[in-house]
């Protein structure tokens, strides 16, 4: 992984700011733009892989071991389509922090 | 060495361009750059170039073209004036910022309003700052030659630039000449084949264009300035070999009858070869007046140009342009602040000649000079304006 963006120096930077190393998008972790979390109930949930589909930065992961989906914190913004999208209203948002 | 040909002076860009096995050109037609595009669409439509011919839509997609073809490796070629080069301004930016070698033939015309089709540099000083390497020509014969030495510096792998050459509208691209054309042998010995550092190709993949949060966009335009500065001893170098395969010798700063001069005029394009003119006849008559000729637009040969004006008393800048509401005019304007901090800094005049056209003959050259001495205020002058 290359170095975080903020502590790269003038020289670093490969000539007209090419990328030549895919995948560096996630050094940066959108997440902390985040105002509201989406909250998660797995007994409502009917596995329908919706949000899973539906989210826009493939933040949400099905977790096999355990039948469930989980959240990537790192880079959920806290959009809600998720939420909006749940057939089974087994995902809510709530303010961040509280 | 070549042959020596009476053309229009267009034409024989066209002729270099084609003589570089150029890749791409896309280009749309506007006055009085058409001759050179026309020219190329005939090469490469009677099988004389293999290049793609792109017969873009506008000026902003002549740009955003050859950004892709360089980009993808092709060596690129365009041509534009005035608002043609104000439609590909946002563009025009982004090759620079981005490192994509291509080379630029500007004929240079005013902008509008009102319209006008003849020539000043407005349009180059609205691009002054969008760092490209950027050449203003004098003659035919150093437009042609420019062509060969823009390819090869643009492409250098230590610069990755793109290089605009400033061909004065009319005055230039539009004179018949006589021109020494370069061999095929020549351009084979000067130009090596284009090997871009990056490319979109599958064989390695990357990203071109990415977007530059605020922590990273100073660090880039810094790598940016750089990298300009840094193309500076690969110009002197290919214009240093450019001499070896051609006899002819280019630097950034040219000086003419400069020895012992108490005043000097200071000019950039085609206005030089007549300021030439105004100094030999001033010269006969015992006044000390020699010319200094910028070549060099960007990156600008800073130490050239104060070691060429210490020891004057009066610098007279001959500027093609005006930048309304502001302290002077563009070329005068740097050539103060490099100036401002030398211990003996001469007068340095602002004099604007020549806009939309304007002709400026040897002898409005004499009166330009004895104007800006006769004056004391040091304010910026727009010569042979009425009222």
């Amino acid at each position: 992984m290359p170095k975080p963006m903020d502590q790269m120096t003038w020289q670093e930077i490969e000539p007209g700011g090419i990328i030549t190393e895919p995948g560096n998008a996630a050094c940066y972790h959108t997440g902390t733009w985040r105002s509201q979390r989406p909250k998660y109930d797995e007994e409502k949930c009917i596995r329908c892989w919706r949000c899973f589909i539906m989210c826009p930065d493939a933040a949400i992961s099905p977790d096999y071991g355990n039948n469930v989906f989980a959240w990537n914190f790192d880079y959920c913004k806290g959009c809600g389509i998720c939420a909006y999208e749940c057939p089974a209203d087994a995902i809510t948002m709530e303010e961040e922090g509280e | 060495m070549g042959k020596k040909v009476g053309i229009e002076v267009s034409i024989a860009a066209a002729e270099a361009v084609g003589l570089c096995d150029v890749d791409v050109v896309a280009a749309y037609p506007i006055t009085p750059q058409t001759h050179v595009v026309e020219h190329l669409s005939e090469l490469v439509a009677q099988g004389e170039l293999d290049a793609e011919f792109v017969p873009v839509e506008s000026e902003h997609s002549a740009m955003s073209v050859c950004c892709g073809s360089a980009a993808a490796g092709a060596r690129t070629f365009t041509a534009t004036a005035s608002q043609g080069l104000a439609l590909m301004a946002e563009i025009v930016f982004i090759a620079s910022s981005m490192r994509l070698p291509m080379v630029m033939f500007l004929s240079n015309r005013a902008l509008s309003a009102p319209l006008s089709i003849w020539n000043d540099h407005s349009d180059a000083m609205m691009v002054r700052d969008c760092g490209w390497i950027q050449v203003f020509c004098e003659n035919g014969q150093e437009v042609y030659d420019a062509i060969f030495h823009a390819f090869r510096v643009a492409e250098d792998p230590g610069v990755q630039l793109p290089v605009m050459i400033n061909v004065d509208g009319f005055t230039l691209t539009h004179v018949i000449e006589p021109i020494e054309f370069w061999s095929k042998d020549m351009v084979k010995k000067y130009l090596p084949p284009f090997k871009p550092v990056h490319r979109l190709y599958p064989d390695k993949v990357v990203s071109m264009g990415a977007f530059g949060m605020p922590e990273i966009y100073a660090e880039q335009k810094k790598a940016h300035d750089h990298a300009l500065w840094n193309s500076m001893p690969v110009i002197l170098e290919a214009w240093d070999e450019l001499a070896d395969v051609t006899g002819r010798k280019y630097s950034p700063v040219e000086l003419y009858k400069t020895e012992g001069a108490e005043t000097l005029i200071l000019a950039m394009g085609s206005i030089c070869e007549t300021a030439s003119l105004a100094v030999d006849s001033m010269r006969e008559e015992g006044k000390k007046v020699g010319l200094v000729r910028l070549r060099l637009w960007r990156p600008l040969p800073v130490e050239g140009l104060r070691k060429a004006l210490a020891g004057a008393k009066d610098v007279v800048v001959l500027d093609r342009a005006i930048s309304p509401g502001s302290a002077n005019a563009p070329v005068t304007s740097e050539i103060r602040a490099l100036m401002y901090h030398e211990p003996d800094r001469p007068k340095i005049h602002c004099m604007i000649a020549g806009l939309g056209g304007r002709d400026v003959t040897g002898d409005d050259v004499t009166r330009i000079v004895e104007t800006a001495l006769a004056d004391t205020t040091y304010d910026y002058h727009i010569y042979g304006v009425r009222g």
